[in-house]
């Protein structure tokens, strides 16, 4: 059997990005959550909101040790299997992840330790900014990491020499053409994605029964912001989509399904893309839409792939279903919202079991969505890493063979698959208390002590044999 | 940026890479230190102790790993593109060591079912990440297989013998390190303990150090020159003095009450062999084939990171210090973790 070093590196960079980006897809949004609720209780006193600042914390601090070793090993997966590309780009993108270090990592973690272990040893108002800090951390560090990789997508303001590239203008470089909307798009779609989970949690919450006051309090409070994210979500994506449109055309035709230029062009709902035939099969498609959506007039032109040579066609299938997935999960999550919001007359939100329950099942949504998102955006590239001027073929690294890779795949595959199961249940266990189970002074909890010494419960003096 | 393109950033660069790869070494250090000594503590009591040591602050002391790292990347691309690949297991071995070492500061405490596992997993994370660390050392000092801009060798050249020694000296050197940091942060019997553990890590990174150092030169006949050669050899003689030295400093403070010297002698002793390793290999970056000049990324894209750098880097430095100092004195029983 032939193992190729190409195509294992690849699934190997898709299996741990797309299992790092789950956890900002939560952490960004909720260290805002955070940093709100340390506000609201540092301004009002109110004892609620530390109480769930403290909940969140305790879920917010598993979450994002998850990010941060999962996040360690991305930057390294540069250089160890996509030397060549390392060696073509790092002039141009190599300073934008370092100064997502040093504008978000130090920040995220230094503060994050004093958010955790300081509440008794700096004044309350430090806490708060360590909060801040936090939040900051995690915005700065999408801002520069999505720069880097929107660079990648519609490269701008660099020259190539020598078959390398060199910056010429580095405010081109980081606000190039799809910048703007990749930002706009992600992070809102990452605040949706925590919007879901917390709405979910609230929900259980009220359901429980133990934490109705909390667990209103939450749901009130996300459900308006939802109101306003989600139809912003939604313009943000069309303008994103206009966007490709221009920069990315055989990444619009991929993500529309369509082989054969047309005008008018319809909009295909569903159907079977075949791309060694390049044709649609079982296609199910609404006349104009396609042209309207995309030129805002009744017949203007899309092109079909078919106007690019085969080498330079991204495969159809993911982009397609992906795309469509992410668009379904937009429209479920409009929908649920606004129910929501009409349910507040009378407080049927709290009280109707049947929306708590939908609530509960939408938690996982926004996960959904961002991974779709995430492979309509990278599939639809290929076959560049750089868009249209270096291929993934000749990205990878040339020493690699494909045992080396299979070995390291299988590396990363057997500890993820202990790790994140591992932290999900962890976080499951922190919900199931609650968030009085924990007041902030609480003593011991889960074998666990606030007093590292001298708080031991009995029957937990084993641990490793020494 | 025509001044920007008159100036010669690479030795600033070289600078900023070589105290931030300091830091690391140091920061991290101590911490995959206490990992590696957690496996001989007593019991719970005290293994709850060492952990909460470390738990403020080793995820901004691995920051410093991701800065070396993309430093490297941002100021040498090409000894990245070449080096990077060249270590390809190690540096995977590394890499999901610290996944299950960074993971176990949470779950341990929370999974109490898992808790042995998870021990162990603190442990091994620890000694495993700082081994195949001192494999990379040993794999950079010995040199790669390089043809034009690429690696050309095997995925599994960097495991040698030498290599191998360089990744026991390590392990040995982090421990004496993270008994250095326990000294401070703990008292009474269980810092009694330390002060003996330290003792065996100092005699066995003493050995590790002597016998690389012997090595090294044989091994490569332009660092034996660089030595051994008149007048050099008057010149960096102080190194290995100093050397021998500190390591009988450090024996002694470890027997005597001093609580703050133990650690200061043995970032002594990793300064002097970070200055040995260096006197080697000046002024290679990609040893025998670039020097730091010709793996240099361009002008404009060092002087671009440089006008941050110079305002990021102190602000880092002064809230990692500030939080330090939040953090001082004996870990306190009633610090409690969050
Ligand atoms: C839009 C956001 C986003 C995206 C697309 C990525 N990350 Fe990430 N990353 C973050 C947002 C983030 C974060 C919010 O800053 C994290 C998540 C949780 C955390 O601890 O910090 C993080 C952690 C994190 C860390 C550890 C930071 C630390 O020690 O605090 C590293 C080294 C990276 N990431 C690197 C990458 C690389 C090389 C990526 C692409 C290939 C990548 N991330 C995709
Ligand atoms: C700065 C951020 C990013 C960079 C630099 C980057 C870089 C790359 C590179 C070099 C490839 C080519 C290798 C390949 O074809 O597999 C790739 C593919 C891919 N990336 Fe990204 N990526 C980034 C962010 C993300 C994120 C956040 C996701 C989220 C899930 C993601 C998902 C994917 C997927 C699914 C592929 C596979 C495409 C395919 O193989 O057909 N990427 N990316
Ligand atoms: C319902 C209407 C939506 C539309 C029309 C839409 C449109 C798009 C388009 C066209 C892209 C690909 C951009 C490109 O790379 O060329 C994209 C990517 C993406 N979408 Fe959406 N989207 C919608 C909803 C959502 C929702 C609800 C979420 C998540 C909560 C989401 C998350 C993402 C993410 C994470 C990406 C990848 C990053 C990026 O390229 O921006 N989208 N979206």
């Amino acid at each position: 059997m032939h193992l190729d070093p190409l195509l294992l590196s690849r699934l190997q960079f898709v299996w741990v990005i797309a299992l790092h980006i789950l956890l900002p897809a939560f952490t960004v949004g909720l260290a805002s959550y955070i940093a709100f609720a340390e506000g609201m209780s540092f301004f009002t006193g109110k004892q609620i909101y530390a109480r769930i600042s403290q909940f969140w914390i305790r879920i917010f601090s598993v979450a994002f040790g998850m990010g941060v070793v999962s996040g360690i090993v991305m930057p390294f997966q540069f250089g160890t299997n996509w030397s060549r590309f390392s060696d073509a780009t790092a002039n141009v993108i190599s300073p934008l992840l370092a100064y997502e270090g040093l504008t978000a990592f130090f920040l995220e973690a230094t503060f994050l330790g004093v958010l955790l272990f300081g509440r008794k040893l700096v004044p309350r108002w430090v806490h708060f900014v360590a909060a801040l800090a936090v939040a900051l951390g995690t915005l700065s560090s999408s801002f520069w990491i999505l720069a880097a990789n929107s660079w990648m997508q519609t490269p701008a303001g660099y020259e190539i020499v020598d078959g390398r590239f060199f910056p010429t203008d580095w405010w081109q470089v980081i606000f190039n053409p799809s910048f703007p909307y990749r930002l706009a798009h992600t992070v809102v779609a990452f605040y949706i994605t925590t919007g879901f989970v917390v709405l979910g949690i609230g929900a259980w919450l009220v359901r429980s029964g133990r934490f109705i006051a909390e667990g209103r309090t939450i749901m009130s409070a996300t459900l308006w912001v939802l109101l306003v994210l989600v139809p912003v979500q939604i313009g943000l994506g069309d303008l994103h989509g206009l966007n490709t449109l221009e920069y990315q055309p055989t990444k619009l035709a991929a993500l529309e399904g369509r082989y054969d230029t047309a005008s008018p062009a319809p909009l295909t709902l569903f159907g079977i893309p075949d791309d060694k035939d390049a044709v649609m099969r079982s296609e199910i498609s609404i006349p104009w839409l396609g042209s309207l959506l995309l030129t805002h007039s009744w017949t203007g032109q899309i092109k079909g792939l078919k106007e690019w040579p085969a080498d330079q066609r991204p495969p159809v299938g993911p982009p397609f279903y992906a795309f469509r997935i992410m668009v379904g999960v937009g429209m479920l999550m409009l929908a649920l919202i606004i129910a929501g919001n009409i349910m507040r007359r009378g407080s049927a939100f709290v009280t109707s079991r049947s929306f708590l329950l939908a609530c509960q099942w939408a938690g996982p949504l926004g996960f959904i969505a961002v991974l779709a998102g995430w492979v309509t955006t990278e599939v639809g590239r290929q076959p560049w890493t750089v868009f249209g001027l270096m291929r993934t073929a000749n990205s990878v690294s040339p020493s690699l063979t494909g045992l080396d890779v299979l070995l390291s795949l299988i590396g990363y595959i057997v500890v993820y698959a202990i790790i994140f199961p591992g932290g999900f249940f962890v976080m499951r266990r922190i919900i199931r208390l609650g968030p009085q189970a924990q007041a902030l002074d609480a003593p011991v909890q889960s074998g666990r002590p606030t007093l590292p010494i001298t708080s031991l419960p009995p029957g937990h003096n084993q641990g490793i044999t020494s | 940026m025509m001044p920007a393109l008159l100036l010669d950033f690479v030795p600033i660069w070289t600078v900023i890479l070589a105290v931030g790869i300091f830091l690391y070494v140091l920061l991290d250090g101590f911490d995959l230190g206490v990992g590696i000594l957690y496996r001989f503590a007593p019991d719970t009591a005290s293994r709850n102790l060492l952990m909460n040591s470390i738990a403020p602050v080793w995820d901004g002391n691995e920051t410093w790993l991701i800065l070396g790292g993309v430093g490297l990347l941002v100021a040498f691309p090409l000894a990245f593109a070449i080096i990077i690949p060249a270590v390809y297991f190690p540096v995977l071995i590394m890499l999901l060591s610290l996944v299950f070492r960074g993971v176990a500061f949470e779950f341990r405490f929370r999974d109490a079912a898992h808790r042995t596992f998870w021990d162990h997993g603190f442990f091994f994370g620890s000694v495993l990440a700082t081994f195949a660390q001192g494999v990379v050392l040993g794999a950079f000092i010995q040199g790669f297989q390089v043809q034009g801009r690429e690696f050309t060798g095997s995925s599994f050249d960097c495991f040698t013998l030498f290599s191998c020694l360089t990744g026991v000296a390590l392990v040995f050197g982090y421990g004496l390190l993270g008994a250095g940091w326990l000294i401070m942060k703990t008292s009474g019997p269980l810092q009694q303990r330390v002060r003996g553990q330290g003792g065996w890590c100092l005699l066995g990174v003493v050995i590790c150090i002597a016998a690389v150092s012997v090595w090294t030169p044989i091994l490569d006949p332009d660092i034996a020159h660089r030595w051994l050669d008149w007048p050099n050899i008057v010149w960096f003689a102080p190194v290995p003095l100093m050397t021998i030295l500190v390591a009988l400093f450090i024996g002694r403070t470890l027997r005597s009450p001093s609580e703050g010297a133990p650690f200061l002698g043995a970032v002594a002793l990793f300064l002097l062999s970070y200055l040995g390793i260096a006197i080697s290999l000046w002024p290679m970056i990609v040893p025998h084939y670039y020097t730091l000049w010709q793996a240099a990324s361009s002008p404009k894209t060092q002087a671009f990171l440089l006008v941050g750098t110079v305002f990021l880097l102190p602000t880092i430095l002064l809230y990692t210090a500030w939080s330090y100092w939040v953090f001082r004195g004996k870990v306190r029983a009633d610090m409690g973790y969050h």
